[in-house]
């Protein structure tokens, strides 16, 4: 320390000693200064909620000093849309689309969790027919792949490497096609009803779905070997954003960032919800928790889905979609027009909704951010007095004061690409 | 282990603490009488009975009755994977609990989250303000007496904070009715 007392404290905040952990301030903050530390005021800068990388409306207040970041203070809600106060106004099946703007880049996962979850408070969901579970399996790891290639996309393009993102979304384009084909709609689909879907497959979905399958493996086989064993990209995501095991169950990280950190939870694993427990499937585990274990996470996960959706589309038992309970699907439509029970129960399902008992429950589905959870509130009837969303982004993302200080806005960029949150989820 | 099993350990911990079990559809809850103990509770559930994940803290606000909030603690645990949810009910009058982000750092948000749309604090939070609503806006969205469409708020720097309005054509529903029949246009009073 033999400079120590030739050098002068600036006017301003102190400057804090630089290094991998942020630590507070000291009684003397001269006594802690290294030599070859920069001195000054710390810069606060504005990260968002209008920026190119910050996937979506996040505003991060960065405290800087020089280059790397001190203090790091998300600031969400800037597209919160007041989604839970609206369900204590709507049906449950009126809901439906509003599931589909959570995480918006994977909206047939939400519609499944969503009908799911409903269906267990009903007490029907082990009443679902087998046609719905499977294709409601095949929905959901189409929703993922499409999430993990945009994810991943989206990260590649923020470090530096554009031409994934352009990879990623060739293929997602098929995804759009495969999903305006059963639905109608690329993006907001609403697929899924209480007690089944909407509408069947129609002809021919089958065989583009397989098609599908074929092609999108070369395509994650061609990011891999753009990314894998790339030297700048391995040097920019290696050991930056390491999150240990600990931090990541307290944090509450669910999905490929728990996994990313070693921690082996999934809940089509834990908990198999529809037909997942008939599948043979593997799920990927990370050991470093860094943005690289996060990024080859959820490459294997695409790959494991691609081996669901084959067994899935070989496996597709026949047989109706919906339960055939009148008191929740609403009957088809010959029977409305000429048979008056019926009738009665359209009238009852559109007007005041598929009654569900009082009570509550909370279900959680394993969609491609991580753990969504639904816990509904119910004092009877058709709408529910309580909606809670466990958004999975929300929760992620919380991690960042943690995690952000000691690495520079560069490795920000990077982390931010590999915690793949969607703020539609995050603020709901 | 069951999550049964679970509650019965949480509970022959505690002594007459707790409400229930109550189980529906497959689920058990246990209710806290008494909520000031449920720092010392969650911190017996995460070190002695291995609940290390809170998967959500939920709020209800319970218009009408009295206690008026409901505070609900969703609980998992990797080792054993058993679901527990606790819940505990909190007064008008106090409208404030013990913090438990000492147990999980996640509660953190949640907690946030319950404060800025219901409006219950939490004693002993490392940084209670406004989460998803902005710094200063004055009121508590997710209460049941706070309308739908929403209420303006005189906050300087907002660019607006009146409700978006209806078209006003005769074929708009109105939003709040507890049914589709409530919701009909032709319901609509002309103003």
């Amino acid at each position: 320390m033999a400079d120590a007392a030739a050098r002068q404290p600036a006017a301003g905040p102190q400057s804090q000693p630089t290094g991998p952990v942020a630590a507070g301030h000291s009684a003397d903050p001269a006594a802690d200064e290294e030599p070859g530390e920069l001195l000054g005021e710390k810069m606060v800068l504005n990260m968002g909620p209008s920026h190119p990388s910050t996937h979506g409306v996040l505003r991060i207040v960065l405290e800087l000093d020089g280059e790397i970041i001190t203090k790091a203070t998300p600031d969400v809600g800037y597209l919160h849309r007041g989604d839970e106060k609206i369900a204590e106004n709507m049906t449950y099946t009126q809901f439906i689309p509003y599931t589909d703007r959570l995480d918006y880049l994977a909206p047939l996962a939400n519609n499944v969790a969503y009908a799911l979850a409903v269906e267990k408070l009903l007490g029907i969901d082990r009443r679902l027919t087998p046609r719905c579970q499977t294709i409601r399996v095949i929905c959901c790891e189409l929703a993922r792949i499409s999430a993990h290639l945009l994810g991943l996309g989206a990260f590649a393009m923020d470090v530096g490497a554009m031409t994934v993102f352009l990879l990623a979304f060739t293929q997602r384009e098929k995804i759009y096609d495969l999903c305006e084909s059963l639905t109608g709609a690329r993006f907001t689909t609403s697929y899924t009803r209480i007690g089944g879907l909407s509408r069947d497959l129609p002809p021919g979905w089958i065989d583009q779905c397989r098609a599908f399958c074929r092609e999108v493996p070369s395509a994650i086989g061609e990011i891999d070997q753009l990314l894998t064993r790339n030297r700048i990209w391995v040097d920019r995501t290696r050991d930056v954003g390491v999150i240990s095991r600990e931090d990541a169950i307290d944090y509450g990280l669910t999905g490929p960032n728990l996994r990313a950190s070693g921690v082996p939870y999934d809940v089509r694993k834990a908990h198999p919800y529809l037909i997942y427990h008939q599948l043979d499937f593997d799920v990927p585990l990370g050991s470093a928790g860094d943005c690289y274990d996060r990024y080859l996470v959820r490459m294997e996960e695409m790959r494991q889905s691609v081996r669901i959706l084959k067994q899935c589309l070989d496996h597709l038992p026949d047989g109706p979609v919906n339960i055939p309970d009148g008191k929740t699907v609403l009957p088809p439509k010959h029977n409305v027009l000429t048979r008056m029970e019926e009738l009665i129960h359209q009238f009852m399902l559109v007007t005041e909704g598929v009654n569900a008992p009082p009570g509550q429950i909370y279900f959680g589905a394993e969609n491609p951010k991580g753990e969504l959870g639904f816990y509904i509130h119910s004092r009877g009837g058709g709408t529910p007095y309580r909606l809670k969303i466990r958004a999975p982004s929300f929760v992620n993302l919380s991690i960042l004061p943690r995690l952000l200080p000691g690495h520079t806005i560069s490795d920000t960029v990077a982390l931010l690409g590999s915690i793949d949150f969607v703020m539609g989820e995050c603020d709901r | 282990m069951t999550p049964l099993e679970l509650a019965r350990k949480m509970e022959s911990r505690f002594g007459g603490l707790f409400i229930g079990p109550a189980e529906f559809r497959g689920e058990v809850t246990l209710e806290l009488r008494d909520p000031e103990q449920i720092a010392a509770v969650c911190a017996v559930a995460k070190g002695e009975l291995g609940c290390d994940l809170l998967l959500d803290i939920s709020s209800v606000d319970n218009y009408g009755d009295d206690p008026r909030w409901t505070v609900v603690y969703e609980l998992y645990g990797l080792s054993h994977a058993c679901h527990l949810r606790l819940m505990t009910r909190v007064s008008e009058a106090s409208s404030e609990l013990p913090t438990v982000t000492a147990v999980w750092r996640t509660a953190d948000w949640h907690e946030r989250e319950i404060y800025d749309m219901m409006g219950i604090r939490f004693r002993g939070h490392p940084d209670l303000r406004r989460i998803l609503m902005w710094e200063g806006y004055p009121h508590f969205p997710l209460r049941k007496d706070f309308p739908l469409a929403g209420k303006p708020s005189e906050t300087p720097g907002v660019a607006f904070t009146r409700a978006a309005p209806m078209e006003g054509g005769p074929f708009v529903t109105v939003p709040g009715a507890p049914d589709a029949i409530g919701r009909e246009p032709r319901v609509r009073q002309p103003d």
